[in-house]
């Protein structure tokens, strides 16, 4: 089976992604993705019963170490890069829509 | 003059820790060159030059007065633009995070700050990373000191001609897929990608986790060597550092090759230039010649790395990349609320890689192909890492090119992403394993271009592998050290 990037997925994909892509995006991303997803689809008819998935070459479980106490970053520093802020915090466009 | 007609990074440390020469007057032949070729080249994002002559009359203060300022003494280097530096603009060669000044500086800056080295400039590289050319740069590619037709390779591209130019003798990239050795073999530099885990990357902009690492470029093997030593160890700010202490590399160089056993991958051989396999053979023959016993070995679960890499690097980046929404740094466009602001801004900062790999991470691991996809790349990444620690049982090294190609021409492959990103084929297994791999220069093949000699090693194997490429790089033909066109004023 060859998996195919239809322009609708395109789309649906893009808005979980949070891209406003133009339809000439949309139609040249559908052809790529599609010869791309072509390729790898090569590993999608491996038979890999059993074998276990790595997400990380040298899986490093638990690193502890001693709580030190150490400067933080300086907040104005970091809000100076900041788009827009206001009273010491980052400031966004409404989320919820109109306050009642 | 050629690159390495000019001194080594060791050779300008210790001139420089001796007072026989000052770091000063390296720093200012550095920016003459720069500002001779620049223009042409386009090998950095930005010069900082006013910040490198203060650090180098800091440094020749420091010696005037007995101290020692460290084994790279006034070293001109260079920084790809996805290591943050501390009030100096780190951008990723992406418009998302133009002008951004990080609060903070990556832990190799630290560290090589501490070594005595010198920044000159933040390189080019293809946006975020992504990419084999540097054609993905928002701020326009880099050229090839060879052929300023030609790619300088990518993603670290930039890294890659600012050490073939002769413009610094050491610079530092980052390798995810293969952004180093790639293009240190299209520029016919050294370009080591360490064990993962063994350079803290603390302060490296995130492309795909579980993949990138920092490593050097260096005319030499031995330059490479002595850059590992100062950014090698453990960070208790990076989660994924490995505990252990980095080994004396350049001191374990020179002890030859005698008794190794060194495996020349076949399947790397198939598809390869055929100039590019007689470099490989010849390479061999001198390991051979060293006294090392050569074989061929096929490892063909190593041609599967290259989908598996496509699924898992996509998919790290979508993840990764989320954090670009016009709220704490960089672009924002503005727009009446929230979502339509991340999306808005999101669609003027990335340029079509950074989206198409958005596109194609977020699909493989959206509902419903999470496991026919994502999934499976991870085991296949189980078969990569397995293949190899069965060849590592009867291999100490192994061998095979570098890239399929030599430096293609620019708009070669620009519009087939796959096509791009089958020049990574030979680099990538060594990264989904986590195991280091370096590229030598070692003869010219198509167009007079340089062609790099891949050694690959086991995890932490780095100094065996770097005893290994110095007896290759001993026998490399001559003219594959440094571009005549661009040091001779010929550049097209």
């Amino acid at each position: 089976m060859t998996a195919e990037f239809t322009p609708e997925e395109v789309r649906y994909v893009a808005a979980l992604a949070r891209l406003a892509l133009t339809e000439e995006e949309v139609a040249s991303y559908a052809t790529q993705l599609t010869s791309v997803l072509g390729h790898i689809d090569t590993i999608r008819a491996l038979d890999l019963e059993g074998v276990a998935p790595t997400s990380h070459a040298f899986a490093l479980e638990n690193v502890f170490r001693e709580d030190e106490v150490i400067e933080g970053l300086d907040r104005d520093e970091v809000l100076a890069q900041a788009p827009a802020a206001e009273d010491g915090r980052f400031r966004v466009p409404s989320i919820l829509g109109e306050a009642p | 003059m050629t690159p390495l007609d000019r001194p080594s990074a060791a050779e300008v440390a210790a001139a420089v820790r001796s007072g026989e020469r000052s770091a000063r007057s390296f720093i200012e032949e550095s920016l003459t060159q720069i500002g001779r070729d620049e223009a042409t080249l386009h090998c950095f994002n930005e010069i900082t030059a006013e910040q490198a002559l203060a650090r180098a009359e800091e440094i020749d203060a420091a010696v005037a007065k007995g101290e020692d300022p460290g084994p790279l003494a006034g070293v001109p280097i260079a920084l790809k633009d996805n290591l943050c530096t501390r009030g100096i603009a780190t951008t990723c060669s992406s418009k998302i995070l133009e002008g951004w000044l990080p609060p903070y500086d990556a832990t190799v800056v630290q560290r090589l700050h501490q070594a005595g080295a010198i920044s000159v400039g933040k390189t080019n590289l293809d946006e975020f990373a992504m990419g084999s050319s540097t054609e993905n740069s928002a701020f326009g590619p880099s050229r090839n000191p060879w052929d300023t037709g030609r790619v300088p390779g990518g993603s670290s591209g930039g890294s890659a001609a600012a050490v073939a130019a002769g413009y610094v003798p050491l610079s530092l990239g980052s390798d995810t897929g293969g952004s180093i050795r790639q293009p240190a073999a299209f520029c016919g530099t050294v370009g080591l990608k360490p064990t993962y885990g063994l350079v803290s990357r603390f302060g490296l902009i995130a492309f795909a986790s579980s993949l990138d690492q920092i490593g050097p470029f260096a005319n030499t093997v031995a330059d490479a060597a002595l850059m590992l030593e100062s950014i090698a160890g453990h960070d208790p700010r990076d989660s994924t550092s490995l505990p252990t202490q980095p080994s004396a590399y350049l001191a374990a160089l020179g002890e030859g090759v005698e008794g190794l056993r060194v495996g020349v991958i076949s399947d790397f051989l198939t598809d390869a230039d055929a100039t590019i396999e007689v470099a490989v053979r010849g390479a061999a023959e001198a390991l051979c010649a060293g006294g090392a016993t050569v074989e061929e070995v096929a490892i063909p679960e190593l041609m599967n790395a290259l989908a598996a890499y496509y699924l898992i690097a996509p998919a790290e980046a979508s993840s990764n990349l989320s954090r670009y929404d016009g709220v704490r740094y960089g672009l924002r466009v503005d727009a009446p609320d929230v979502a339509k602001m991340n999306a808005a801004t999101r669609q003027a900062g990335f340029g079509p890689e950074v989206k198409r790999r958005i596109m194609l991470g977020t699909y493989v691991l959206s509902a419903g192909y999470y496991d026919a996809y994502y999934a499976q790349a991870q085991r296949v990444r189980t078969l990569v890492a397995e293949a190899f620690n069965r060849a590592y049982a009867q291999f100490d090294v192994l061998i095979g090119p570098t890239t399929p190609t030599v430096a293609f021409p620019f708009g070669a492959k620009v519009d087939d992403p796959l096509a791009m990103y089958l020049s990574d084929l030979y680099t990538i297994p060594s990264n989904l394993a986590g195991h280091p791999a370096v590229s030598v220069p070692f003869a010219l093949g198509e167009g007079a271009m340089p062609i790099g000699v891949q050694l690959l090693g086991p995890a932490l194997g780095e100094s065996v592998m770097l005893r290994a490429a110095q007896v290759v790089e001993a026998a490399q033909a001559t003219g594959v050290r440094g571009p005549v066109a661009m040091s001779e004023g010929s550049a097209r």
